[in-house]
């Protein structure tokens, strides 16, 4: 049974002991375990439940490839789902629990689903729910959603903090293993500044379970004399538990630092992302092992031949007492002999090769290890937990010659180089023959900006697996990388690493060679997917022949491992089926991450109030400590309304209506665009910018603009005013002031940059008022300072000056209909200026009124607003602007796509106003109007309301709409659908609710 | 993501710090133009596998605008120059020659 032993485990300290929770069941492991390791060691195999079938799963790996045994890790605030407990690191008061099953791991209800898994084949999603329309939403879907599936979502916000953390280098090298450390020690020495990256908390890759030779000495000794010279080098930086998650354009790197999951009761930031630029990346990512194809390979006990080596030697744990090797190659054989050595029982070692005759198979059966070459496994029997080996002939139909009682079997179908960060940015592949992989082909590598190639493979990573030449291969990497980036790297001889020597690796894809479609049904390529060999026979069949479609119909390789144990056996039976080659048929493509990393880690510290900075208005703190309801507006907050007690925020809104319509009102309208557009050239390049004719504005003058793009819609709006002869003070939209700003120096910069002009965004510079109602006047007169008589200053009219003492630029503008000044004045005078207009207006009623009121008032003067009955396929005509559509100009910016057929057709969209046949009842916003119906016989949608309020001043509800051919609609009744049976009936009216010939404005 | 380096300010930096702006050298076509070359002027784009010039702005920096040859394919950049050319500079030309012998200018 799987249980601790006695021997090894270099990695744990068996002098502690540290307790943890798994399923809520207390158990206790070392310092050092995994969660895995600690488990195995406690008697627990079975960790989870399958994604489809809920098949009963242990972990088949020991690292960061795992497929099966993912856990929800940590409680309420801090739990994560989906975490491998294989790199899960033991630490005191670990909360683990198992994902996908009820009710428990051990009884799983959906289980069921294996049984059924002949109805259940490749491609069962898109066959089966098909039709009728309606099964799938109230049937299959809530089925599928209950079943499938891994862990489950946190229900609280996350407690941790995340950080980015940016790093610039000249090499780095991701992987930590021998070629790492060798690869780092050359750059370094050379004098490169180097980031080493390991996944691990741990230095050393597999020389920590497989010691070699190095330089006639144990490899312990040379890793520890490589550590220490790494450490003291000053150009060298080395981070533990830190991936290499993804490699970009141009040598731009992300890695992924976990620095206190491993901690109890850990302080400051839990993940870092690494934002890295390197000149060149040398990847020691090693190599990782595959699984067999034989039936039965899933079953909890069934692992990676290496994995179950690591956990007997690093952690000093084992799945079994009792462990079948099956393997096509020697490296399988080191786990046999690990096992041996430790004491436990190997009752055979079944080689598909017709011949074992290297030197650790002859270690092996000089151990006493019976060897069978020639030989797999037909069947593994056991339900949660191995029970029994099935041998077969590898090269027959799966005839059971014997039945070995056992409680683990270690599997190894060879080793493939980890590729995915050469992969990343377009680095390709080659298909090895000889080791029946794919490895990096060095000729192709992906370029940066010089063209020259930025990653460079080294180790296991390039397909050298043997010690020796691994050894060989990261010294020279190392050497090339710091050669290519400006260094003299060391001619000397590399160290020598030497390990027993191999025979060659036979390609095994199936086990056995011609195993039965039972056999096959049963026998697992995607681990965490329920992907089978049967379901990759079954999409080829149907003709899914490109390897991306077949991935996406089966499945394959989509789990949260991306295939790395189940690509290459995928691929290899894809070709079977097709019968082609694995190199024709090729591979998906390498995404990054590597590995998942935290949602937490890629947000960093951007959450809450500092995800994105909002800009608030100089006179923001008035607003603050006078009941604003906010209102985000672009960047901005702006107040919605200022409530007072015993109010609802519609009374507000209509107060500040009624007060500004009657006496008067104030708006900050600090927030709109302005935009300084000065020169010789500005008169002529406004001409450009704007549909309206610009030049002939007078200094002085204000008038109302629209801009177009290119396309022929509106896009932002405001009043010009002309300041001077050479100069213009452009506002625009809210929103709007960095876009127009881009947009005039883009066409500036790159079409008309001959015109000599210059523009600056002044829109913070200035605090902006706009006091307006009947009182208007009044109020700017009792500041004293200026003139603003409507003989000296007149409707649409520009003064500079002062006002009561403040430096005051005065817009005789109105968006309100009611006679208004809007007044600019230096952004630091902004709250004294508003200070002082609330005081001198107390006796007239003065009274803030926020955005809403602002909107509700500008509808009922029918104004349009950007964004509202704008929407990118609308027109100035559209919007009956076509009076602020220049016919005079020989060009503006849309002025050609207005004249395209489509642009001027009688039955666009248009603008109208609309009035509901009950006064009481408001449109909803967005709601489409219905005539007839479509070619589909659904009710036929012939425009939408674009802005909709109850109006105080009309007493009634107001909209306007977008309707086609509304222009020629005025009168008619239009239907409005709002709900399963409710329709509102509204009159096509002028969109000009109030006051139609503009008399209250130019008093 | 990208390195690319500002000709205006002679700045290096990552991509975003710049705003990508699409092809470059484009005619414009305005009133009077064809139906033809005002579509073509809106909407047609090169979108070669290989050389390839582009707009960008030094959005968080400088402000400027200018030009970046590009191979498309190995993302290898023969260099950046002024916004302000409807043509390719001949400096640029050479550089594109000398890692790409086959290449032609577009006509
Ligand atoms: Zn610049």
């Amino acid at each position: 049974m799987s249980t601790r032993i006695q021997s090894g485990g270099r990695l744990i300290d068996r002098s502690r002991k540290i307790g943890f929770t798994f399923n809520g069941q207390r158990l206790t492991g070392h310092p050092g375990d995994t969660l895995a390791s600690a488990l195995l060691g406690s008697g627990q195999v079975l960790m989870g439940r399958s994604f489809k079938y809920h098949r009963p799963r242990g972990p088949v790996g020991a690292g960061s490839e795992e497929p099966n045994a993912l856990m929800g890790l940590g409680q309420g605030a801090h739990f994560e789902p989906n975490q491998r407990a294989t790199v899960a690191e033991l630490h005191d008061g670990l909360a683990a629990t198992s994902q996908n099953h009820w009710p428990s791991l051990d009884m799983d209800v959906g289980a069921l689903n294996a049984a059924m898994s002949r109805f259940f084949p490749a491609g069962f999603y898109y066959k089966t729910f098909m039709a009728p329309r309606s099964a799938w939403k109230h049937v299959f879907e809530p089925v599928i959603r209950k079943a499938a599936g891994l862990g489950k979502a946190p229900t609280q916000p996350d407690a941790d903090r995340y950080e980015y953390f940016y790093a610039y280098v000249d090499v780095l090298v991701v992987g930590g293993g021998m070629a790492g450390l060798q690869a780092a020690l050359e750059a370094g020495r050379a004098g490169a500044r180097v980031l080493l990256l390991e996944q691990t908390a741990h230095l050393g890759g597999r020389l920590l379970s497989d010691e070699v030779e190095i330089d006639g000495q144990p490899s312990d000794i040379w890793l520890a004399a490589a550590v220490a010279e790494l450490q003291g080098m000053d150009n060298v930086t080395i981070r533990t538990r830190m991936m290499g998650a993804g490699v970009y354009d141009h040598g731009y790197v992300t890695g992924y630092e976990r620095l206190t999951d491993h901690l109890e009761n850990a302080t400051g930031p839990r993940h870092r992302l690494w934002r890295i630029r390197t000149d060149r990346i040398v990847t020691a990512t090693g190599a990782i092992e595959r699984p067999l194809s034989f039936a039965g390979n899933d079953v909890p006990g069934v692992m990676l031949a290496a994995a179950l080596r690591d956990y007997v030697t690093l952690y000093g744990v084992t799945p079994g007492d009792r462990t079948v090797v099956v393997t096509n190659n020697d490296d399988a054989y080191r786990t046999a002999i690990a096992l041996k050595l430790a004491g436990l029982e190997v009752p055979v070692i079944l080689d598909a090769r017709d011949a074992a005759i290297g030197p650790l198979p002859r270690q092996a059966r000089d151990l006493g290890i019976r060897v069978e070459v020639g030989k797999g496994v037909a069947s593994v029997k056991g339900g949660k937990k191995v029970e029994a080996v099935e041998i077969c002939s590898q090269a027959g139909e799966g005839t059971v010659l014997e039945t070995i009682p056992c409680d683990a079997v270690a599997m190894s179908g060879g080793w493939s180089p980890v590729v995915h960060l050469w992969s990343h940015c377009g680095g390709k592949l080659v298909w090895d023959v000889d080791q029946a992989h794919f490895r990096p082909d060095a000729s192709r590598p992906p370029t940066d900006h010089n063209g020259a190639g930025y990653v460079i493979t080294a180790g296991s990573a390039s397909g050298a697996l043997l010690s020796g030449d691994a050894m060989q291969d990261a010294a020279a990497a190392g050497r090339r990388a710091a050669a290519e980036v400006g260094f003299i790297p060391s001619e000397g001889d590399a160290p020598t690493a030497m390990a027993e020597p191999e025979e060659p690796v036979q390609p095994v894809w199936m086990m056995p060679a011609g195993a039965s479609y039972k056999l096959r049904s049963k026998a697992f390529l995607d681990f965490q997917n329920d992907v089978k060999v049967s379901d990759v026979q079954l999409a080829a069949q149907e003709g899914f022949e490109s390897v991306e479609h077949a991935k996406r119909y089966t499945t394959l390789g989509m789990a949260t491992d991306q295939g790395k144990l189940s690509n290459i056996n995928g691929l290899a039976v894809l070709a079977d089926s097709l019968g082609t080659t694995i190199p024709q048929v090729g591979t998906t493509t390498f995404r990054p991450p590597y590995t998942p990393i935290s949602m937490g880690a890629i947000a960093g510290e951007a959450r809450g109030a500092i995800f994105k900075p909002t800009r608030k208005s100089p006179i923001d703190g008035w607003h603050d400590e006078n009941d604003a309801v906010w209102e985000p507006v672009a960047d901005w907050r702006r107040p919605y309304t200022y409530r007072r007690a015993g109010e609802t925020t519609e009374q507000a809104v209509h107060r500040e209506i009624r007060n500004t319509r009657t006496n008067v009102g104030l708006l900050d309208a600090s927030t709109l665009g302005k935009i300084l557009v000065k020169g010789p050239d500005a008169a002529k390049f406004l001409d450009l910018i704007y549909t309206n004719m610009m030049s002939s504005l007078k200094p002085g003058r204000c008038r109302y603009g629209l801009m177009c793009t290119e396309n022929g819609f509106l896009f932002d709006d405001g009043v010009v005013v002309r300041l001077s002869e050479d100069s213009f003070l452009c506002h625009t939209t809210s929103g709007g002031s960095d876009g127009v700003h881009a947009w005039m120096e883009e066409w500036l910069q790159t079409e008309w940059w001959d015109l000599e002009v210059f523009t600056s965004n002044v829109t913070e510079q200035f605090a902006q008022v706009a006091v307006v109602g009947p009182k208007a006047r009044q109020l700017l007169e009792s500041l004293g300072g200026m003139d603003v008589s409507k003989e000296a200053l007149s409707f649409m009219g520009y003064a500079e000056g002062e006002l009561g003492g403040i430096p005051a630029r005065v817009f005789r503008i109105s968006f309100s209909g009611e006679l208004s000044y809007e007044i600019g004045v230096p952004a630091s005078y902004g709250r004294a200026f508003w200070d002082m207009l609330l005081e001198k207006g107390a006796a007239l009623g003065v009274m803030p009124y926020g955005t809403e009121a602002l909107h509700v008032m500008r509808a009922e003067k029918g104004f349009i607003m950007i964004g509202d009955e704008t929407d990118g396929t609308v027109t100035p005509h559209d919007l009956a602007l076509g009076w602020a559509v220049s016919k005079k100009k020989e060009d503006f910016i849309g002025k050609r796509a207005l004249q395209r057929p489509d642009m001027i057709r009688a039955d666009r969209k248009q603008l109208v106003g609309l009035a509901t046949e009950d006064p009481a009842t408001v449109l909803p916003d967005g709601a489409h109007a219905v005539a007839g119906v479509n070619e589909y016989g659904d009710p036929k949608t012939i425009g939408h309301v674009t802005s909709t309020y109850f109006s105080p001043t009309m007493e009634r509800s107001i909209a306007m709409a977008l309707i086609d051919g509304g222009a020629g609609r005025m009168g008619e009744v239009l239907e409005f659908p709002v709900g399963k049976d409710s329709v509102i009936r509204a009159t096509v009216v002028d969109p000009v609710f109030y006051d139609k010939a503009g008399e209250r404005q130019d008093v | 993501m990208l390195r690319l380096t500002c000709p205006v300010c002679g700045a290096t930096g990552e991509e975003t710090e710049f705003h990508a702006g699409g092809e470059a050298h484009l005619k414009r076509f305005g009133p009077g133009s064809t139906d033809e070359d005002f579509r073509d002027y809106l909407f047609q784009r090169q979108n070669p596998r290989g050389v390839h010039f582009e707009r960008w702005r030094h959005q968080y920096g400088c402000g400027k605008w200018f030009h970046v040859a590009r191979c498309t394919q190995t993302l290898e950049v023969f260099g950046s120059y002024t916004a302000q050319t409807s043509t390719v500079p001949d400096h640029i030309q050479s550089a594109i020659k000398a890692r790409r012998p086959d290449w032609e200018p577009a006509q």
